[in-house]
């Protein structure tokens, strides 16, 4: 089966994005990319006026299946993906059980071939139960088909063990996905420390709650030399921490989401539960920092950091609401418009984020690029199109977001994964 | 004037106008209530329902008392079960709302709870306290103890002791003192001082005789040594030797201050006895107030709340 994807704006190595290119697409690779190409027995894609992009890769987000498929089951999060315009997904390994052996692995991998219509690839827990205790059996896992390890949002509080995780990931070249966050400081809070915390009556987190596990995983992973990737990035102390790691050669690479540089914790006025996510959405002067951290490289991925979870544990007092957020279908178009409209970064900037750093940092060698070659993994996007975020309108079974009602900019027109059109 | 809302979920919410307006109601509320006969028939054939999810003595009894005084039908619901059950809170709501309730009066260990009932009910829901957020009848009847005595708020310094995070009294009144127009200065225990309080327009003082200099109203709030306080003091010893209200620390505020406290005072910790005891201390003042306060709020819902608010939209 062909593909002719015509007169796009394509976005690859030695085309100019601004002259309408074609990508012929053949048994599911990218067979070749160029200016009027011809093929007579190929079905057309017409993509004039739009931009072709290489799928984008989200490397945090979260399915509950197995475990809650009532919540979000991999179908439907594939299908929501689709829209959002991802062609390739990773998701967390906190479900239930928890993936934390390679039967849980080879579930994930079996489910979504034959359900999603996307590429899911899971992570494997770098402890068993994602509890911090005692390493899992990543060697395993990793075998099975894992791409990386993760800890489930839960950070792990023991150095120690941390430190042996990051030795141990050494053996299979993993990158170690952590979630920053000393417990002990963050306490009961459910939103960040500051004027709403103070305005609202509610426990706030510090932001050095974020940040000290930051420098302690920067200095376990700069003694051990393991591949540390810090997860959705909140603050502005973690940036600058990261920022001067990597100057030192550190081998560290980190992601945001699009609320903690779209949002701030002035989302929650009015004790709205939509905006209570992990880490909390914090202030202005974090998201100009995140803002800056992505415009100088040390931000190198923007992930969805979707995170499902049922509305009614949403409607409820702010303290026992749920933490989480709907965010596939939205955060290319909040991305684009809070980063490239405003003239933050380049269109070629924010599709390094979302599809070739992830690629190279989960060692995806033939995703993350639209060359001959590669996977057909591709995402067409209307750029021009506006449209407000509508919540209810969206596949994900995750109906809501605290982004509800903005104006944005960003439609995905084809989500191609595989040379299979998906949406 | 009319006041064009539903609810009354917290001082924050109000304009100065409007404070004014339920300080001036509630004046004319203690004139009733000072009468022989202090029934009077306003909230005849309305019912006001009790719903308390933590526990409360004084806050209860004003509310019961003053609802009665106006003639409505009250009645106390047990919330424990519902909190068991582990029932949303705006499934209670329904409920009530269904069986025609007018009022509800709530107080909830969580921030924000009464917003929550507010926007799912058609009755009018009143703040009787939502965690750490705040409590609007305790505030005001404060605001009306502290206007009875020295006039207004114009130039008034305000000293508020104690612990400031987990007090939603004492957030009520800094909104409060704020848009009324007086100084706010609070002093406490600088883990219980919520962050980033300055930026409101609050001088925070670590010195207590600092936050009491030249003062016209000392504020003490209740000071827990709950679990919450555990990694935030280390003791009330040194509380009571760094903050206790005594004749001491009186000498650095106008010789006319008063003292006030929101109520179970603990002797000698928050203030000294001697201080309790003279007459500047005016807590019984507030006791005083806490009904007409109470009956002030219900009356003026009533001339709009219970779903009817659309109309003066």
């Amino acid at each position: 089966m062909k593909r002719l994807i015509k007169n796009g704006f394509v976005m690859a190595e030695g085309i100019d994005i601004n002259k309408p290119a074609d990508v012929l697409i053949e048994d599911g690779k990218i067979s070749e990319v160029g200016y009027s190409l011809k093929c007579d027995d190929a079905e057309i894609i017409d993509a004039s006026g739009t931009y072709v992009f290489p799928g984008l890769i989200d490397m945090h987000c979260t399915i509950c299946d197995p475990g809650h498929e009532s919540v979000e089951d991999i179908e439907t999060a594939s299908m929501s993906a689709a829209r959002g315009g991802f062609t390739t997904i990773v998701c967390n390994p906190d479900t239930d059980p928890v993936v934390d052996n390679k039967t849980v692995v080879e579930y994930i991998i079996t489910k979504s071939r034959e359900y999603s219509h996307v590429n899911i690839y899971p992570y494997g827990s770098m402890t068993i139960g994602c509890k911090g205790e005692r390493l899992s059996e990543i060697g395993e896992m990793m075998r099975a088909g894992a791409v990386g390890i993760a800890d489930g949002d839960l950070t792990v509080e023991n150095a120690s063990l941390m430190r042996n995780i990051f030795i141990y990931s050494k053996m299979f070249d993993a990158p170690v996905i952590t979630h920053c966050e000393d417990t002990a400081l963050s306490g009961v809070g459910v939103i960040n420390e500051g004027r709403v915390s103070t305005l609202l009556g509610l426990e706030g987190m510090p932001r050095e709650a974020e940040d000290v596990i930051v420098a302690r995983n920067i200095v376990l992973a700069e003694n051990t030399g393991a591949r540390l990737h810090i997860a959705h990035i909140s603050t502005k102390g973690a940036v600058e921490q990261i920022r001067q790691a990597k100057k030192r050669g550190v081998n560290v690479t980190c992601e945001t989401c699009p609320h903690y540089f779209t949002l701030t914790e002035d989302a929650a006025m009015q004790y709205n539960t939509y905006a209570k996510v992990i880490p909390p959405l914090r202030t202005k002067e974090d998201t100009e920092a995140i803002i800056e951290g992505i415009a100088d490289g040390t931000i190198d991925v923007i992930a969805s950091g979707h995170m499902p979870v049922r509305i009614e544990h949403k409607q409820r007092e702010f303290d026992t609401a749920a933490y989480g957020i709907s965010s596939f279908e939205t955060a290319f178009a909040l991305s684009y418009t809070a980063l490239v409209r405003s003239g933050a970064i380049t269109l070629e900037q924010l599709v390094e984020k979302m599809s070739k750093n992830p690629a190279e940092i989960l060692r995806f060698g033939s995703k993350g690029e639209i060359k001959a070659g590669c996977d057909a993994d591709i995402t067409i996007i209307d750029l021009e199109k506006e449209y407000t975020i509508e919540p209810s309108k969206f596949y994900s079974k995750a109906k809501f977001t605290p982004a509800k009602g903005l104006t944005v900019s960003g439609v995905t027109t084809h989500c191609i994964v595989g040379g299979k059109s998906v949406f | 004037m009319f006041l064009n809302r539903k609810d009354f979920l917290g001082i924050r919410d109000l304009t100065a106008e409007e404070l004014n307006y339920i300080l001036k109601t509630a004046e004319t509320m203690k004139f009733v209530i000072n009468q022989k006969n202090k029934k009077v028939p306003h909230l005849q054939g309305k019912s006001v329902i009790m719903l308390f999810y933590d526990y409360s003595t004084r806050a209860k009894l004003a509310y019961e008392l003053a609802a009665q005084h106006l003639s409505a039908n009250v009645i106390d619901m047990d919330a424990t079960a519902a909190s068991e059950k582990k029932e949303r809170l705006q499934d209670v709501g329904q409920l009530i709302d269904q069986m025609g309730a007018d009022f509800i009066i709530l107080r909830h260990p969580m921030s924000g709870a009464a917003r929550i009932l507010a926007d799912c009910v058609e009755a009018s829901v009143i703040n009787a306290g939502d965690g750490h957020n705040e409590n609007p009848g305790q505030s005001l009847l404060d605001l009306m103890t502290i206007k009875e005595r020295k006039g207004g708020f114009e130039d008034l310094r305000v000293a508020i002791i104690g612990d400031i995070t987990h007090s939603r009294v004492a957030k009520s009144n800094i909104w409060g003192l704020l848009k009324l127009g007086a100084e706010v200065r609070v002093t406490g225990p600088s883990t219980l001082i919520p962050s980033e309080l300055e930026s409101f327009g609050v001088k925070v003082c670590f010195d207590p005789r600092e936050a009491v200099d030249q003062a016209d109203v000392i504020l003490s709030t209740r000071i827990a040594a709950s679990e919450n306080c555990v990694y935030k003091i280390p003791s009330l010893d040194e509380y009571r030797s760094m903050f206790l209200v005594d004749e001491n620390l009186m000498k650095y505020a106008k010789d006319d201050a008063i003292v006030m406290h929101p109520g179970q005072i603990q002797r000698g910790v928050e203030i000294a006895t001697s201080v309790i005891n003279s007459p500047q201390c005016i807590v019984n003042d507030q006791i005083g107030n806490s009904v007409a306060v109470r009956m002030a709020m219900l009356y003026i819902l009533s001339q709009i709340g219970g779903g009817l608010h659309e109309a003066f939209d």
